[in-house]
Protein backbone atom coordinates (compact mmCIF):
# COMPACT_ATOMS: atom_id res chain seq x y z
CA UNK A 1 0.00 0.00 0.00
CA UNK A 2 1.26 3.01 -0.82
CA UNK A 3 1.51 5.82 2.19
CA UNK A 4 3.12 8.40 0.80
CA UNK A 5 2.12 12.04 2.41
CA UNK A 6 1.30 13.00 -0.73
CA UNK A 7 -0.65 10.74 -2.34
CA UNK A 8 -3.96 11.57 -3.81
CA UNK A 9 -6.42 9.65 -1.80
CA UNK A 10 -9.81 10.86 -3.77
CA UNK A 11 -9.42 11.88 -7.32
CA UNK A 12 -11.87 12.89 -9.42
CA UNK A 13 -12.09 14.42 -13.13
CA UNK A 14 -14.69 15.73 -15.28
CA UNK A 15 -17.65 14.63 -12.77
CA UNK A 16 -21.21 15.08 -13.83
CA UNK A 17 -24.17 13.71 -12.92
CA UNK A 18 -27.75 13.62 -14.19
CA UNK A 19 -30.91 12.31 -12.81
CA UNK A 20 -33.82 10.59 -14.62
CA UNK A 21 -35.65 13.64 -15.08
CA UNK A 22 -32.77 15.40 -17.38
CA UNK A 23 -31.79 17.52 -14.02
CA UNK A 24 -28.07 17.89 -14.05
CA UNK A 25 -27.03 18.29 -10.23
CA UNK A 26 -23.20 17.89 -11.36
CA UNK A 27 -21.84 19.72 -14.40
CA UNK A 28 -18.35 18.63 -14.90
CA UNK A 29 -16.53 19.05 -11.49
CA UNK A 30 -12.64 18.10 -10.68
CA UNK A 31 -10.59 17.93 -7.54
CA UNK A 32 -8.46 15.61 -5.49
CA UNK A 33 -7.72 15.36 -1.94
CA UNK A 34 -4.50 14.15 -0.23
CA UNK A 35 -3.85 11.36 2.07
CA UNK A 36 -4.92 12.90 6.13
CA UNK A 37 -6.10 16.04 4.64
CA UNK A 38 -9.92 17.56 5.16
CA UNK A 39 -11.62 18.66 2.27
CA UNK A 40 -15.32 20.50 2.28
CA UNK A 41 -17.56 20.49 -0.29
CA UNK A 42 -19.32 23.79 0.65
CA UNK A 43 -22.43 25.05 -0.84
CA UNK A 44 -26.09 26.54 -0.69
CA UNK A 45 -29.07 23.68 -0.73
CA UNK A 46 -28.99 22.19 -4.18
CA UNK A 47 -25.35 23.05 -5.16
CA UNK A 48 -24.99 19.61 -5.58
CA UNK A 49 -22.45 18.73 -2.64
CA UNK A 50 -24.94 15.31 -1.96
CA UNK A 51 -25.37 14.11 -5.34
CA UNK A 52 -20.93 14.54 -5.86
CA UNK A 53 -20.79 12.79 -2.00
CA UNK A 54 -22.88 10.22 -3.15
CA UNK A 55 -20.99 8.98 -6.30
CA UNK A 56 -17.61 9.34 -4.34
CA UNK A 57 -19.43 7.16 -1.67
CA UNK A 58 -20.51 4.47 -4.88
CA UNK A 59 -23.77 4.82 -4.25
CA UNK A 60 -24.01 5.45 -7.69
CA UNK A 61 -22.75 5.78 -11.71
CA UNK A 62 -21.42 9.20 -12.21
CA UNK A 63 -23.26 10.19 -15.68
CA UNK A 64 -20.00 10.69 -16.79
CA UNK A 65 -16.12 11.42 -15.34
CA UNK A 66 -14.22 9.53 -13.50
CA UNK A 67 -13.34 8.83 -9.64
CA UNK A 68 -10.75 7.10 -7.86
CA UNK A 69 -11.03 6.37 -4.17
CA UNK A 70 -7.68 5.06 -2.87
CA UNK A 71 -6.94 3.94 -6.50
CA UNK A 72 -9.93 2.17 -6.95
CA UNK A 73 -13.24 3.25 -9.03
CA UNK A 74 -15.18 3.04 -6.01
CA UNK A 75 -18.78 1.64 -7.74
CA UNK A 76 -17.50 -0.62 -9.71
CA UNK A 77 -14.80 -1.72 -7.23
CA UNK A 78 -16.92 -1.80 -4.77
CA UNK A 79 -15.30 -4.34 -2.63
CA UNK A 80 -11.81 -3.30 -3.10
CA UNK A 81 -12.95 0.64 -1.75
CA UNK A 82 -15.70 -0.15 1.10
CA UNK A 83 -13.17 -1.94 3.97
CA UNK A 84 -11.38 1.02 3.66
CA UNK A 85 -14.31 4.38 3.52
CA UNK A 86 -16.70 5.48 6.40
CA UNK A 87 -19.81 7.16 5.44
CA UNK A 88 -22.07 9.29 7.26
CA UNK A 89 -24.82 10.06 4.58
CA UNK A 90 -26.78 13.67 5.41
CA UNK A 91 -30.02 11.63 6.99
CA UNK A 92 -29.29 8.46 8.72
CA UNK A 93 -30.92 5.03 8.04
CA UNK A 94 -31.32 3.13 11.01
CA UNK A 95 -34.55 0.90 11.97
CA UNK A 96 -36.00 2.73 14.70
CA UNK A 97 -37.19 0.00 17.03
CA UNK A 98 -33.19 -1.06 17.62
CA UNK A 99 -31.50 0.37 20.63
CA UNK A 100 -28.20 2.25 20.00
CA UNK A 101 -26.09 -1.01 21.06
CA UNK A 102 -28.20 -3.25 18.73
CA UNK A 103 -27.38 -1.23 16.18
CA UNK A 104 -23.90 -0.39 16.49
CA UNK A 105 -23.83 -4.67 17.19
CA UNK A 106 -25.30 -5.06 13.51
CA UNK A 107 -23.33 -2.38 12.12
CA UNK A 108 -19.73 -4.21 13.36
CA UNK A 109 -20.95 -7.16 12.20
CA UNK A 110 -20.64 -6.14 8.46
CA UNK A 111 -17.32 -3.90 8.79
CA UNK A 112 -14.25 -5.38 8.58
CA UNK A 113 -11.72 -5.00 11.50
CA UNK A 114 -14.81 -3.39 13.67
CA UNK A 115 -13.60 -1.75 16.95
CA UNK A 116 -15.80 -2.61 19.91
CA UNK A 117 -18.84 -0.92 19.41
CA UNK A 118 -18.86 0.79 22.85
CA UNK A 119 -15.61 2.58 22.39
CA UNK A 120 -17.11 4.37 19.49
CA UNK A 121 -19.68 5.35 20.88
CA UNK A 122 -18.07 6.46 23.94
CA UNK A 123 -15.94 8.51 21.22
CA UNK A 124 -18.95 10.64 19.87
CA UNK A 125 -20.89 10.81 23.68
CA UNK A 126 -23.43 8.18 23.73
CA UNK A 127 -21.94 5.40 25.65
CA UNK A 128 -24.85 6.46 28.46
CA UNK A 129 -27.57 5.82 26.08
CA UNK A 130 -26.85 2.00 24.48
CA UNK A 131 -29.68 1.42 25.66
CA UNK A 132 -32.28 3.65 23.94
CA UNK A 133 -34.13 3.10 20.90
CA UNK A 134 -33.00 4.76 17.90
CA UNK A 135 -36.90 6.60 17.56
CA UNK A 136 -36.45 8.18 21.05
CA UNK A 137 -32.74 9.87 20.44
CA UNK A 138 -33.02 13.49 19.67
CA UNK A 139 -31.77 14.39 15.82
CA UNK A 140 -28.37 15.56 17.32
CA UNK A 141 -28.03 12.17 19.35
CA UNK A 142 -28.81 10.57 15.89
CA UNK A 143 -25.95 12.50 13.99
CA UNK A 144 -23.90 11.25 16.86
CA UNK A 145 -24.48 7.37 16.22
CA UNK A 146 -23.89 8.03 12.25
CA UNK A 147 -20.92 9.29 12.93
CA UNK A 148 -19.95 6.23 15.35
CA UNK A 149 -20.98 3.59 12.92
CA UNK A 150 -19.01 5.53 10.21
CA UNK A 151 -15.59 5.53 12.33
CA UNK A 152 -16.19 1.37 13.61
CA UNK A 153 -13.37 0.41 10.88
CA UNK A 154 -10.87 2.63 11.75
CA UNK A 155 -11.45 4.44 8.10
CA UNK A 156 -8.63 5.82 5.66
CA UNK A 157 -11.04 7.70 3.92
CA UNK A 158 -13.79 9.17 5.97
CA UNK A 159 -17.17 10.88 3.97
CA UNK A 160 -19.09 13.27 6.10
CA UNK A 161 -22.27 15.09 4.61
CA UNK A 162 -23.62 17.75 7.08
CA UNK A 163 -21.99 16.14 9.92
CA UNK A 164 -22.97 19.11 12.22
CA UNK A 165 -26.70 19.88 11.10
CA UNK A 166 -28.99 19.51 13.53
CA UNK A 167 -26.35 19.71 16.72
CA UNK A 168 -25.94 21.84 19.28
CA UNK A 169 -23.10 24.62 19.76
CA UNK A 170 -21.36 21.58 22.14
CA UNK A 171 -22.10 18.73 19.98
CA UNK A 172 -20.30 20.64 17.10
CA UNK A 173 -17.68 21.93 18.73
CA UNK A 174 -17.11 18.31 19.94
CA UNK A 175 -17.50 16.65 16.25
CA UNK A 176 -15.11 19.54 14.97
CA UNK A 177 -12.64 18.13 17.53
CA UNK A 178 -12.98 14.68 16.38
CA UNK A 179 -12.73 15.03 13.02
CA UNK A 180 -9.38 17.13 13.74
CA UNK A 181 -8.14 14.19 15.93
CA UNK A 182 -8.61 11.74 13.01
CA UNK A 183 -7.20 13.89 10.74
CA UNK A 184 -3.95 14.29 12.91
CA UNK A 185 -4.46 10.62 13.17
CA UNK A 186 -3.85 10.12 9.07
CA UNK A 187 -7.32 9.99 8.32
CA UNK A 188 -8.28 11.51 4.78
CA UNK A 189 -11.67 13.60 5.51
CA UNK A 190 -14.69 14.68 2.86
CA UNK A 191 -17.30 16.79 4.06
CA UNK A 192 -20.04 18.52 3.03
CA UNK A 193 -21.19 21.82 5.04
CA UNK A 194 -23.37 24.93 4.57
CA UNK A 195 -21.79 26.19 8.11
CA UNK A 196 -19.07 28.54 6.69
CA UNK A 197 -17.25 28.84 10.00
CA UNK A 198 -17.19 24.62 10.11
CA UNK A 199 -16.02 25.23 6.44
CA UNK A 200 -13.10 27.97 7.41
CA UNK A 201 -12.21 25.93 10.96
CA UNK A 202 -11.91 22.93 9.76
CA UNK A 203 -10.83 22.84 6.04
CA UNK A 204 -7.20 22.06 4.98
CA UNK A 205 -8.85 22.77 1.83
CA UNK A 206 -12.02 23.67 0.30
CA UNK A 207 -14.14 24.10 -2.76
CA UNK A 208 -17.70 26.09 -2.92
CA UNK A 209 -19.93 24.58 -5.54
CA UNK A 210 -22.84 26.62 -7.05
CA UNK A 211 -25.06 25.06 -9.20
CA UNK A 212 -23.43 21.84 -10.03
CA UNK A 213 -20.34 23.49 -10.69
CA UNK A 214 -16.93 24.32 -8.67
CA UNK A 215 -16.95 27.92 -8.27
CA UNK A 216 -13.54 28.66 -5.90
CA UNK A 217 -11.46 25.95 -4.68
CA UNK A 218 -8.03 26.19 -2.27
CA UNK A 219 -7.42 26.53 1.42
CA UNK A 220 -9.43 29.04 3.21
CA UNK A 221 -7.21 31.78 3.09
CA UNK A 222 -6.69 31.42 -0.59
CA UNK A 223 -10.55 31.21 -1.52
CA UNK A 224 -11.19 34.65 0.49
CA UNK A 225 -7.92 36.33 -0.52
CA UNK A 226 -9.84 37.35 -3.80
CA UNK A 227 -12.47 38.68 -2.09
CA UNK A 228 -13.07 42.46 -0.69
CA UNK A 229 -12.97 43.28 2.56
CA UNK A 230 -16.21 45.97 3.47
CA UNK A 231 -17.09 48.93 5.26
CA UNK A 232 -20.97 49.85 5.98
CA UNK A 233 -22.11 52.71 7.91
CA UNK A 234 -24.98 55.09 8.38
CA UNK A 235 -24.38 58.56 6.94
CA UNK A 236 -26.73 61.17 9.05
CA UNK A 237 -29.48 63.16 7.28
CA UNK A 238 -28.19 65.38 5.20
CA UNK A 239 -25.56 63.27 3.99
CA UNK A 240 -24.39 62.07 0.80
CA UNK A 241 -22.34 59.75 -0.77
CA UNK A 242 -21.01 62.95 -2.48
CA UNK A 243 -20.08 64.38 0.70
CA UNK A 244 -17.32 61.53 1.53
CA UNK A 245 -13.73 62.25 -0.45
CA UNK A 246 -13.31 61.15 -3.80
CA UNK A 247 -14.37 57.37 -3.34
CA UNK A 248 -11.15 55.71 -5.65
CA UNK A 249 -8.88 57.97 -3.84
CA UNK A 250 -9.83 55.81 -0.83
CA UNK A 251 -8.94 52.84 -1.82
CA UNK A 252 -12.53 51.83 -2.51
CA UNK A 253 -13.32 49.38 -5.32
CA UNK A 254 -17.12 49.57 -5.27
CA UNK A 255 -20.06 50.54 -3.32
CA UNK A 256 -23.95 50.58 -3.21
CA UNK A 257 -26.27 53.20 -1.70
CA UNK A 258 -29.93 52.10 0.16
CA UNK A 259 -31.62 54.58 1.71
CA UNK A 260 -29.07 56.30 3.91
CA UNK A 261 -26.70 53.12 4.52
CA UNK A 262 -23.59 52.99 2.17
CA UNK A 263 -21.85 49.87 1.83
CA UNK A 264 -17.78 50.16 0.60
CA UNK A 265 -15.99 47.50 -1.13
CA UNK A 266 -11.91 47.49 -0.86
CA UNK A 267 -8.89 45.74 -1.23
CA UNK A 268 -6.88 47.98 0.88
CA UNK A 269 -9.13 47.71 4.10
CA UNK A 270 -6.71 49.88 6.57
CA UNK A 271 -6.26 52.81 4.04
CA UNK A 272 -9.87 53.31 2.82
CA UNK A 273 -11.09 53.01 6.47
CA UNK A 274 -8.41 55.25 7.66
CA UNK A 275 -9.33 57.74 5.11
CA UNK A 276 -13.10 57.67 6.09
CA UNK A 277 -12.82 58.01 9.37
CA UNK A 278 -9.93 61.10 9.12
CA UNK A 279 -13.18 62.88 6.49
CA UNK A 280 -15.70 61.81 9.52
CA UNK A 281 -13.27 63.61 12.46
CA UNK A 282 -12.56 66.53 10.49
CA UNK A 283 -16.20 67.38 8.89
CA UNK A 284 -17.70 66.04 12.92
CA UNK A 285 -19.87 63.60 10.80
CA UNK A 286 -21.46 60.97 13.32
CA UNK A 287 -20.93 57.33 10.87
CA UNK A 288 -23.90 54.84 12.70
CA UNK A 289 -23.75 51.66 12.93
CA UNK A 290 -20.34 51.79 11.61
CA UNK A 291 -18.97 48.25 10.58
CA UNK A 292 -15.71 47.07 9.63
CA UNK A 293 -14.57 43.66 8.47
CA UNK A 294 -11.72 42.07 6.13
CA UNK A 295 -12.83 39.17 3.90
CA UNK A 296 -14.17 35.93 5.33
CA UNK A 297 -15.32 32.69 3.47
CA UNK A 298 -18.84 34.28 3.64
CA UNK A 299 -17.86 37.12 1.38
CA UNK A 300 -16.72 34.62 -0.85
CA UNK A 301 -19.71 33.09 -0.57
CA UNK A 302 -22.35 35.69 -1.47
CA UNK A 303 -19.91 37.18 -3.37
CA UNK A 304 -19.99 33.89 -6.06
CA UNK A 305 -23.99 33.98 -5.52
CA UNK A 306 -23.87 37.00 -6.69
CA UNK A 307 -21.71 37.27 -9.15
CA UNK A 308 -23.92 34.03 -10.76
CA UNK A 309 -27.14 35.47 -10.14
CA UNK A 310 -25.70 38.84 -12.47
CA UNK A 311 -24.47 36.51 -14.92
CA UNK A 312 -27.99 34.53 -15.52
CA UNK B 1 -4.85 -5.39 6.17
CA UNK B 2 -6.96 -6.42 9.65
CA UNK B 3 -9.36 -9.27 9.43
CA UNK B 4 -12.40 -8.88 6.31
CA UNK B 5 -15.70 -9.68 6.83
CA UNK B 6 -17.02 -12.68 5.18
CA UNK B 7 -20.41 -12.97 3.19
CA UNK B 8 -22.07 -14.98 6.21
CA UNK B 9 -20.37 -12.82 9.06
CA UNK B 10 -22.44 -10.06 7.32
CA UNK B 11 -25.39 -11.81 6.85
CA UNK B 12 -25.35 -13.14 10.09
CA UNK B 13 -25.41 -9.67 11.93
CA UNK B 14 -28.25 -8.34 9.68
CA UNK B 15 -30.56 -11.55 10.45
CA UNK B 16 -29.85 -11.05 13.53
CA UNK B 17 -30.83 -7.37 14.01
CA UNK B 18 -33.98 -8.14 11.77
CA UNK B 19 -34.83 -11.15 14.13
CA UNK B 20 -34.79 -8.44 16.84
CA UNK B 21 -36.97 -5.83 15.01
CA UNK B 22 -39.41 -8.69 14.05
CA UNK B 23 -39.80 -9.57 17.46
CA UNK B 24 -40.90 -5.94 18.27
CA UNK B 25 -43.18 -5.64 15.18
CA UNK B 26 -46.37 -7.28 16.83
CA UNK B 27 -48.79 -6.41 13.48
CA UNK B 28 -46.49 -8.32 11.45
CA UNK B 29 -45.70 -11.34 14.29
CA UNK B 30 -49.47 -11.69 14.16
CA UNK B 31 -50.48 -11.58 10.46
CA UNK B 32 -47.23 -13.80 9.81
CA UNK B 33 -47.90 -16.18 12.79
CA UNK B 34 -51.53 -16.74 13.58
CA UNK B 35 -53.48 -16.40 9.81
CA UNK B 36 -51.74 -19.50 8.51
CA UNK B 37 -52.07 -21.45 11.74
CA UNK B 38 -55.42 -20.36 12.25
CA UNK B 39 -57.09 -19.63 8.37
CA UNK B 40 -56.70 -23.06 6.95
CA UNK B 41 -58.63 -25.08 10.02
CA UNK B 42 -61.47 -22.97 9.22
CA UNK B 43 -61.57 -23.84 6.12
CA UNK B 44 -62.28 -27.49 7.46
CA UNK B 45 -65.97 -27.50 6.94
CA UNK B 46 -65.29 -26.21 3.47
CA UNK B 47 -62.88 -28.64 2.84
CA UNK B 48 -65.26 -31.50 4.17
CA UNK B 49 -67.77 -30.49 1.75
CA UNK B 50 -65.45 -30.99 -1.24
CA UNK B 51 -65.25 -34.21 -2.74
CA UNK B 52 -61.96 -34.63 -2.02
CA UNK B 53 -62.08 -38.62 -1.79
CA UNK B 54 -62.91 -38.85 -5.44
CA UNK B 55 -59.59 -37.00 -6.65
CA UNK B 56 -57.84 -39.27 -3.71
CA UNK B 57 -57.22 -36.81 -1.38
CA UNK B 58 -57.72 -36.51 2.05
CA UNK B 59 -58.89 -33.46 4.07
CA UNK B 60 -55.23 -33.32 5.87
CA UNK B 61 -53.76 -33.40 2.21
CA UNK B 62 -55.69 -30.56 1.55
CA UNK B 63 -54.93 -28.71 4.38
CA UNK B 64 -51.44 -29.35 4.89
CA UNK B 65 -50.93 -27.52 1.45
CA UNK B 66 -53.13 -24.60 2.09
CA UNK B 67 -51.78 -23.76 5.49
CA UNK B 68 -48.36 -23.94 3.69
CA UNK B 69 -49.47 -21.86 1.43
CA UNK B 70 -50.96 -19.74 3.81
CA UNK B 71 -47.56 -19.22 6.02
CA UNK B 72 -45.82 -18.37 1.93
CA UNK B 73 -48.37 -15.65 1.63
CA UNK B 74 -48.47 -14.38 4.85
CA UNK B 75 -45.68 -15.09 7.06
CA UNK B 76 -43.23 -14.64 4.24
CA UNK B 77 -44.69 -12.57 1.32
CA UNK B 78 -47.01 -10.40 2.81
CA UNK B 79 -44.65 -9.53 5.82
CA UNK B 80 -41.96 -8.89 3.76
CA UNK B 81 -43.42 -6.25 1.84
CA UNK B 82 -43.79 -4.17 4.50
CA UNK B 83 -40.43 -4.92 5.68
CA UNK B 84 -38.76 -4.01 2.66
CA UNK B 85 -40.77 -0.93 2.59
CA UNK B 86 -40.12 -0.26 6.03
CA UNK B 87 -36.19 -0.10 5.80
CA UNK B 88 -36.08 1.53 2.35
CA UNK B 89 -38.53 4.59 3.79
CA UNK B 90 -36.44 4.69 7.30
CA UNK B 91 -33.16 5.20 4.41
CA UNK B 92 -32.13 1.70 6.19
CA UNK B 93 -31.19 0.28 2.45
CA UNK B 94 -29.44 3.21 1.29
CA UNK B 95 -27.30 3.42 4.67
CA UNK B 96 -26.80 -0.37 4.36
CA UNK B 97 -25.53 0.11 0.91
CA UNK B 98 -22.52 2.59 2.11
CA UNK B 99 -21.04 -0.29 3.53
CA UNK B 100 -19.49 -3.59 2.55
CA UNK B 101 -22.73 -5.65 2.45
CA UNK B 102 -23.45 -6.38 -1.11
CA UNK B 103 -27.18 -5.24 -2.59
CA UNK B 104 -28.13 -9.51 -2.32
CA UNK B 105 -26.52 -10.20 1.49
CA UNK B 106 -28.72 -6.86 2.05
CA UNK B 107 -32.37 -8.10 0.47
CA UNK B 108 -31.09 -11.97 1.91
CA UNK B 109 -30.16 -10.89 5.33
CA UNK B 110 -33.63 -8.68 5.91
CA UNK B 111 -35.61 -12.00 4.53
CA UNK B 112 -33.97 -14.52 6.83
CA UNK B 113 -35.94 -14.45 10.09
CA UNK B 114 -39.10 -14.30 7.88
CA UNK B 115 -38.11 -17.38 6.05
CA UNK B 116 -37.22 -19.42 8.83
CA UNK B 117 -40.44 -18.50 10.49
CA UNK B 118 -42.06 -20.15 7.40
CA UNK B 119 -39.67 -23.06 7.84
CA UNK B 120 -40.50 -23.77 11.53
CA UNK B 121 -44.00 -22.69 10.96
CA UNK B 122 -44.43 -25.47 7.76
CA UNK B 123 -42.81 -27.98 10.72
CA UNK B 124 -45.18 -26.93 13.01
CA UNK B 125 -48.27 -27.65 10.35
CA UNK B 126 -46.74 -30.98 9.53
CA UNK B 127 -46.52 -31.87 12.98
CA UNK B 128 -50.04 -31.12 13.96
CA UNK B 129 -51.98 -32.27 10.83
CA UNK B 130 -50.08 -35.86 11.26
CA UNK B 131 -51.11 -35.86 14.64
CA UNK B 132 -54.62 -33.87 14.59
CA UNK B 133 -55.75 -34.95 10.38
CA UNK B 134 -54.41 -38.82 10.28
CA UNK B 135 -51.79 -37.40 7.64
CA UNK B 136 -49.87 -40.41 6.76
CA UNK B 137 -45.79 -40.46 6.57
CA UNK B 138 -44.79 -38.17 3.25
CA UNK B 139 -43.65 -40.64 0.39
CA UNK B 140 -41.69 -38.25 -1.85
CA UNK B 141 -40.57 -36.12 1.30
CA UNK B 142 -37.87 -34.29 -1.18
CA UNK B 143 -40.00 -33.18 -3.33
CA UNK B 144 -42.25 -31.34 -0.42
CA UNK B 145 -38.77 -29.85 0.36
CA UNK B 146 -37.73 -28.53 -2.52
CA UNK B 147 -41.02 -26.95 -3.10
CA UNK B 148 -40.97 -25.25 0.29
CA UNK B 149 -37.08 -24.08 -0.52
CA UNK B 150 -38.32 -22.63 -4.27
CA UNK B 151 -41.41 -21.46 -2.78
CA UNK B 152 -39.59 -19.03 0.46
CA UNK B 153 -37.04 -17.48 -2.06
CA UNK B 154 -39.54 -17.40 -4.61
CA UNK B 155 -41.69 -15.43 -2.16
CA UNK B 156 -38.72 -13.43 -1.14
CA UNK B 157 -38.13 -12.22 -4.22
CA UNK B 158 -41.64 -11.26 -5.39
CA UNK B 159 -41.85 -9.37 -1.87
CA UNK B 160 -39.05 -7.33 -3.24
CA UNK B 161 -39.99 -6.45 -6.28
CA UNK B 162 -44.07 -5.61 -4.96
CA UNK B 163 -41.97 -3.70 -2.58
CA UNK B 164 -40.64 -1.95 -5.66
CA UNK B 165 -43.98 -0.54 -6.30
CA UNK B 166 -44.86 -0.05 -2.77
CA UNK B 167 -44.52 3.76 -1.74
CA UNK B 168 -45.60 3.08 1.76
CA UNK B 169 -45.99 0.69 4.79
CA UNK B 170 -49.91 1.07 4.83
CA UNK B 171 -50.19 1.13 0.52
CA UNK B 172 -48.56 -2.56 1.19
CA UNK B 173 -52.04 -3.88 1.90
CA UNK B 174 -53.08 -2.76 -1.48
CA UNK B 175 -49.94 -3.41 -3.57
CA UNK B 176 -49.93 -7.09 -1.83
CA UNK B 177 -54.00 -8.05 -2.87
CA UNK B 178 -52.91 -9.09 -6.67
CA UNK B 179 -50.78 -12.33 -5.93
CA UNK B 180 -52.25 -12.71 -2.51
CA UNK B 181 -55.91 -13.22 -4.10
CA UNK B 182 -54.85 -14.99 -7.22
CA UNK B 183 -52.86 -17.69 -5.18
CA UNK B 184 -55.04 -18.35 -2.86
CA UNK B 185 -58.01 -18.98 -5.16
CA UNK B 186 -56.09 -20.42 -8.63
CA UNK B 187 -52.92 -22.04 -6.97
CA UNK B 188 -54.26 -24.78 -5.45
CA UNK B 189 -53.92 -23.09 -1.73
CA UNK B 190 -57.70 -23.22 -0.91
CA UNK B 191 -59.71 -24.94 -3.75
CA UNK B 192 -56.69 -27.92 -5.28
CA UNK B 193 -56.25 -27.97 -8.90
CA UNK B 194 -56.97 -31.33 -9.09
CA UNK B 195 -60.85 -30.29 -8.46
CA UNK B 196 -60.71 -27.14 -11.26
CA UNK B 197 -62.03 -27.71 -14.93
CA UNK B 198 -58.82 -29.14 -16.88
CA UNK B 199 -58.32 -26.95 -18.97
CA UNK B 200 -58.33 -24.01 -16.27
CA UNK B 201 -56.38 -25.68 -13.97
CA UNK B 202 -53.90 -26.72 -16.81
CA UNK B 203 -53.73 -22.71 -17.10
CA UNK B 204 -53.81 -22.11 -13.36
CA UNK B 205 -50.39 -24.57 -12.87
CA UNK B 206 -48.16 -21.58 -15.00
CA UNK B 207 -48.95 -19.91 -11.83
CA UNK B 208 -45.81 -18.58 -9.59
CA UNK B 209 -47.15 -20.23 -6.38
CA UNK B 210 -48.74 -23.50 -8.35
CA UNK B 211 -45.45 -25.71 -8.74
CA UNK B 212 -44.91 -25.13 -4.80
CA UNK B 213 -48.06 -26.14 -3.87
CA UNK B 214 -48.14 -29.04 -6.24
CA UNK B 215 -44.62 -30.28 -4.98
CA UNK B 216 -45.23 -30.14 -1.21
CA UNK B 217 -48.92 -32.11 -1.81
CA UNK B 218 -47.07 -34.62 -4.48
CA UNK B 219 -44.09 -35.28 -1.49
CA UNK B 220 -46.98 -36.63 0.64
CA UNK B 221 -49.40 -38.49 -2.02
CA UNK B 222 -46.13 -39.86 -3.97
CA UNK B 223 -48.10 -39.69 -7.01
CA UNK B 224 -46.48 -36.88 -9.24
CA UNK B 225 -44.79 -38.50 -12.46
CA UNK B 226 -40.99 -37.86 -12.62
CA UNK B 227 -42.67 -35.21 -15.63
CA UNK B 228 -45.17 -33.80 -13.43
CA UNK B 229 -42.46 -32.98 -10.80
CA UNK B 230 -39.57 -31.61 -13.39
CA UNK B 231 -42.44 -29.77 -14.89
CA UNK B 232 -43.14 -27.68 -11.53
CA UNK B 233 -39.72 -27.89 -10.48
CA UNK B 234 -39.17 -25.69 -13.72
CA UNK B 235 -41.91 -23.81 -13.64
CA UNK B 236 -41.46 -22.77 -9.91
CA UNK B 237 -37.21 -22.26 -10.92
CA UNK B 238 -38.28 -19.72 -14.17
CA UNK B 239 -40.62 -17.33 -11.71
CA UNK B 240 -37.93 -17.82 -8.87
CA UNK B 241 -35.11 -16.42 -11.74
CA UNK B 242 -37.80 -14.00 -13.29
CA UNK B 243 -38.25 -11.92 -9.89
CA UNK B 244 -34.76 -12.35 -8.78
CA UNK B 245 -34.06 -11.07 -12.60
CA UNK B 246 -36.56 -8.18 -11.77
CA UNK B 247 -35.86 -6.95 -8.32
CA UNK B 248 -31.77 -6.71 -10.29
CA UNK B 249 -33.49 -4.42 -12.39
CA UNK B 250 -36.08 -2.54 -10.79
CA UNK B 251 -35.88 -2.51 -6.71
CA UNK B 252 -35.26 0.82 -5.52
CA UNK B 253 -33.19 1.64 -2.58
CA UNK B 254 -34.26 4.96 -1.92
CA UNK B 255 -37.81 6.85 -1.38
CA UNK B 256 -39.09 8.39 -3.95
CA UNK B 257 -38.24 12.29 -4.26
Amino acid sequence: MNTDEHEHVIEVTGLRRVYGGGFEAVRGIGFSVRRAEVFALLGTNGAGKTSTVELLEGLARPSDGRIRVLGHDPYTERAAVRPRTGVMLQEGGFPSELTVEETARMWAGCVSGARPPREVLELVGLARRTGVRVKQLSGGERRRLDLALALLGDPEVLFLDEPTTGLDAEGRRDTWELVRALRDGGTTVLLTTHYLEEAEDLADRLAILHEGRIAATGTPAEVTAAQPARISFELPHGYFVGDLPPLAELGVCGHEVAGSVVRLRTHELQRAATGLLTWAERAGVELRRLDVRSASLEEAFLGIAAREEVAA
Amino acid sequence: MSSLTTPTGRLGALARAELTLLGRSKATLLTAVLIPLVLPFSLRSFVDGMDVEESGLSVGLVLLPAAIGFALLFGVYSALVGVYTTRREELVLKRLRTGELRDGEILGGTALPVGATGIVQSLVLVAGSTVLLDLPAPHAPHLAVLGLLLGLVMCAALAAVTAAVTRTVESAQVTTLPFVLVSMTLSGVTVPLELLPDRLASVCELLPLSPVITLIRGGWTGTLSVYEALGALATALAWTVLAVFAVGRWFRWEPRR
